[in-house]
Parts: C-alpha cells; structure tokens; sequence
C-alpha cells in the first residue's frame, strides 16, 4: 500500500511539543499553517528517519500538519504552500498528496515540479500520488530521470506502469548516449531489458492512468 | 582558505562561477535580494525571484558542496514603483524560511519618502522575525546616504550589532564604526572598493565587526575578490588567523544571530543523485 511508508514516518516522528501544538492550531485556525509550516525544520530537525527509508523528520512533520487540516481548507493551502514554500516545504507537499483529500486537483503541482530541473523535486513528484498523472507525462518524468541520474526506485510502481512506448524513449536516449561515448545508468538498462523481454509487452492505451 | 561571502547575487552568475569560487575556498554565501538590472513591474515577479533563493539557488550551489542562504527584502530602488509596492507583503512570508538569515537588502537608493516608509517597514519584520539587517547605502550621495541610513537605525529599536551596513568606504566607515553596526566592504572591480584600500582599512580600523564581500552580480564583478583580498591581507603581513577571522568567523558571527545559519557539510555531488541535474545541463 502507497502510504505506509508514509504513516510509519509519521508515526515514528520524536516531538517535543511544538509539532501536537501547531497540528491543534492549523485545525482551529487554517492560515495560521503558513508559517508554521516553514519552521517544521527547526523544530523537528531534519535528519533521515531510520524507520522510513526517504523520509526525513522535517518532511514527516510537515506532513502531520497538511494532515491536521480541516478538510475544507486542504487544496487551497496545499496549492499555497507549494507556491510560496522553499524547495525542502515544495517536496513535503508532493510527498504528503497521497495521503490528503485532494482527488486528482493537484496534479498541476506534479507538473510544476517535473517541469524543474531540481532533482528532489522530481523524484518527489513521482511517488503514489503520480497514478494521477497521464500517461504521456508520467513517460516524460520518468525519462527525465534517466536523463538526470535520478534512481528509478523513487518512481512509484515503475514495474507495473512502465509500456512499450517508455521503453522505446529509453531506448531511443541509450542510442543517443552511445553515439557520444556514454552510457545510461545501471537502473534504466535493467529496466529496458525487462521490457524488450516479455513476452508481450503491454500496449500503453491499455493502462489506466488516471481516476 | 575558507570564505564565507556574506553579500554576492549568484543568480547573475553562472554554474561555472560556483565551480570556481568552490575551487578557490568559498563554502558558504549570503545572497540577498536586489533588483537584477531589468526593472520589475508586478509583486508576481518578486515572489518568483524570492522563489529561486530559497529554491534554485541553494540547489545550484550544493552540487558544488557551496552552503547558500538568502537575505529577503524589497529593495530600495523598486520600493519607488507603485506597481511593485505589494511586494512589500510578500516579504514576511519569506522570512519564515529556513535558508533566510537576514532581512536585506534594505536601505536607501535616492533617499525618497517612498524608500523611508519602506525601509522602516523592513526594520520593524527584521526586530519581529529575530532577524539581522543587510543595509545597502547609496551609491551616490553616500555620505549623506550613511548619515540617514545611521539614524533611521537607531530610530528604530533593532540593536546595532545586528545591523550591517554596506558598500562602505575610506569616508563612511568611521561613522559606522562608532555606530556599533557591522560595516560591510564590496570588493568590486572600478568602483566601491579594491583589496589593497581594503587592507588599508583593515590596518586602520581592525577586524572587528567587519564584513567583506564580493557583491559580485550582473555588473562588472569579480566573485573571487574575497579570496584575492585574503591573500592581499597575507601579502601585507596579516596573518592566516586574521584571514580567517575577516572571511569565515566574521560572517558566521554576524549571520549566526538568526539562529538558522546551517554549516553542515554537504553530501560530495558525485556520491548522491542530487548532484546530477546542473552537472549535465538543461532538460
Ligand atoms: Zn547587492
């Protein structure tokens, strides 16, 4: 399931008071996440959670915040915040989308942050929350990873969405790298050869992408 | 040599200039928002330029192990455009961040009613956020610039040791100095200032409350100048301890009154994926 790495985050987050304390002022009192929201880092610090593999303390309170919204107000800040927050508060948004009660209105964030060339950005963008995406871009995003040097693992259920389409794009970039005398990461070679293996590769209008 | 540039626009410059000032001891810098040359003409642009500083910015230069922080403020010059103005509300919301450790640049470009009203505002958020002040004076008519600059600050109640005030000289550093404000040398090609004068002025008055930088932008700038002035300070009999005292323990003094300097080390680019994107260009 797309979110327990998420809840064990959330879960595993140490707080001294200050996070209980700002979640029971964003349910009473929406606006008052603004700046909130930016001090989570230091508060909670920002050091990797051991429990939860990609998740950082700063991140995973930010997250409880966005949670403790009311759910009227959640779009409206989420799209905010996004909007006026730092790199590190623009990742805690794309990482919290799966878990909040938003539907598929906040794919235009997806796009804002594939659209970057700041590679946490992207790698968060690509997380459960992209089976909202379409496929043509979800293809795009995961390229760019590769043209990038991203790792393949941050894109959310790759094995099951990946199509023959993505794997002639890959293929069309390793074609273009070997002409240069370089070469395509470990992660994306391994992963046109298991497409170009099966079988029958799955035609791409047959995937649903999106809800 | 390690160097902290407390004051350079590293928007303006390239990813080449980060491989260089890397190269050449620079770790950490200030960049504090200006106006970039092109005059702005919506608060929209403000939020997309104050975006990049605490955005862009610090993901350029740590692929370059370069710990960026940001200075937030409108500038003097754009606080006389009407059209500008409501940027002025944009500020707060960024001086929330992690990444700003000072309100700045403020101050005075042509001393208008406009930059008065502005520049207090701007102290007030400095006093509120717990933030320190990057005060910029005016290139023209400084001497008059400083003297008002110096009591519009004590008018306000923000302590003068968490004041700096910039683009200082031969002729305005002395008023500065007994104000109890930090006093900000740009080391810039022609014009502000050149290594030599500043050993000078270093001999002179000492390495107390002393902040020197590149301000290196769009002009015609050099941001390696902090590095040439360290080794101008060694040539003039300085010694390494008094190197680093002027270009690394001075600024993390003044900047670490924010209580949001980060120093840490950064993770080496070529050992993380983070470090891939600027490294090979556009996509
Ligand atoms: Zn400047």
């Amino acid at each position: 399931m797309a979110s327990d790495e998420c809840r064990i985050a959330l879960d595993g987050l140490s707080d001294d008071g200050w996070l209980a304390d700002a979640e029971r002022r964003v349910a009473r009192d929406p606006a008052s996440i603004v700046r909130l929201f930016a001090g989570v880092g230091r508060h909670c610090g920002r050091a990797p959670l051991p429990q939860a593999e990609g998740w950082t303390a700063d991140e995973a309170g930010r997250v409880r915040l966005l949670l403790a919204l009311p759910a009227a107000a959640v779009p409206r800040q989420v799209e905010d915040l996004y909007r006026y927050g730092d790199a590190d508060e623009k990742r805690a948004v794309l990482k919290a989308l799966c878990l909040l009660p938003v539907d598929s209105g906040a794919v235009p964030l997806l796009h804002d942050a594939i659209r970057t060339n700041d590679t946490r950005l992207l790698a968060a963008a690509l997380g459960p929350y992209a089976r909202h995406l379409d496929q043509v871009s979800w293809r795009q995003a995961v390229l760019k990873c590769v043209f990038m040097g991203v790792p393949l693992s941050v894109v959310h259920g790759l094995a099951e969405r990946a199509d023959a389409e993505l794997a002639a794009m890959i293929a069309d970039l390793r074609a273009e790298r070997d002409a240069a005398g370089r070469h395509l990461p470990e992660d994306a070679l391994a992963l046109l050869k298991q497409l170009t293996r099966r079988p029958e590769v799955r035609c791409a209008s047959s995937i649903r992408t999106s809800t | 040599m390690r160097i902290f540039d407390p004051h350079i626009h590293m928007t303006s410059r390239t990813t080449d200039d980060y491989g260089r000032m890397a190269a050449e001891g620079v770790r950490a810098v200030v960049e504090p928002a200006f106006w970039l040359g092109q005059p702005r003409t919506n608060a929209g642009s403000f939020a997309d330029y104050f975006a990049s500083l605490v955005g862009w910015e610090p993901f350029r230069a740590a692929q370059f192990g370069i710990r960026h922080h940001a200075a937030i403020a409108l500038n003097p010059k754009e606080a006389n455009d009407p059209r500008c103005r409501e940027a002025l509300e944009l500020v707060p919301r960024y001086l929330a961040k992690d990444s700003v450790v000072a309100v700045g640049e403020i101050g005075y470009d042509a001393m208008t009613p406009e930059e008065d009203d502005v520049f207090a505002a701007q102290l007030a958020m400095a006093i509120e956020y717990e933030l320190p002040a990057l005060v910029h004076t005016p290139h023209r008519d400084k001497i008059r610039g400083v003297a008002r600059t110096l009591e519009v600050v004590t008018n306000s109640t923000i302590e003068p040791g968490r004041v700096v005030v910039d683009h200082l000289n031969e002729v305005t550093v002395g008023a500065v100095h007994d104000s109890g404000c930090w006093m900000g040398f740009s080391v810039y090609p022609d014009t502000k200032m050149s290594p030599e004068r500043m050993v000078e002025i270093l001999r002179v008055h000492g390495l107390e409350r002393v902040l020197v930088n590149s301000a290196a932008d769009w002009g015609r700038s050099d941001p390696l100048l902090t590095r040439r002035t360290g080794e101008a300070m060694l040539a003039a009999g300085f010694s390494d301890d008094d190197v680093d005292r002027v270009l690394w323990h001075n600024p993390v003094e003044f900047f670490g009154q924010s209580g949001r300097l980060d120093l840490t080390e950064l993770p080496a680019a070529s050992s993380t994926f983070e470090g891939n994107s600027i490294l090979r260009g556009g996509s």
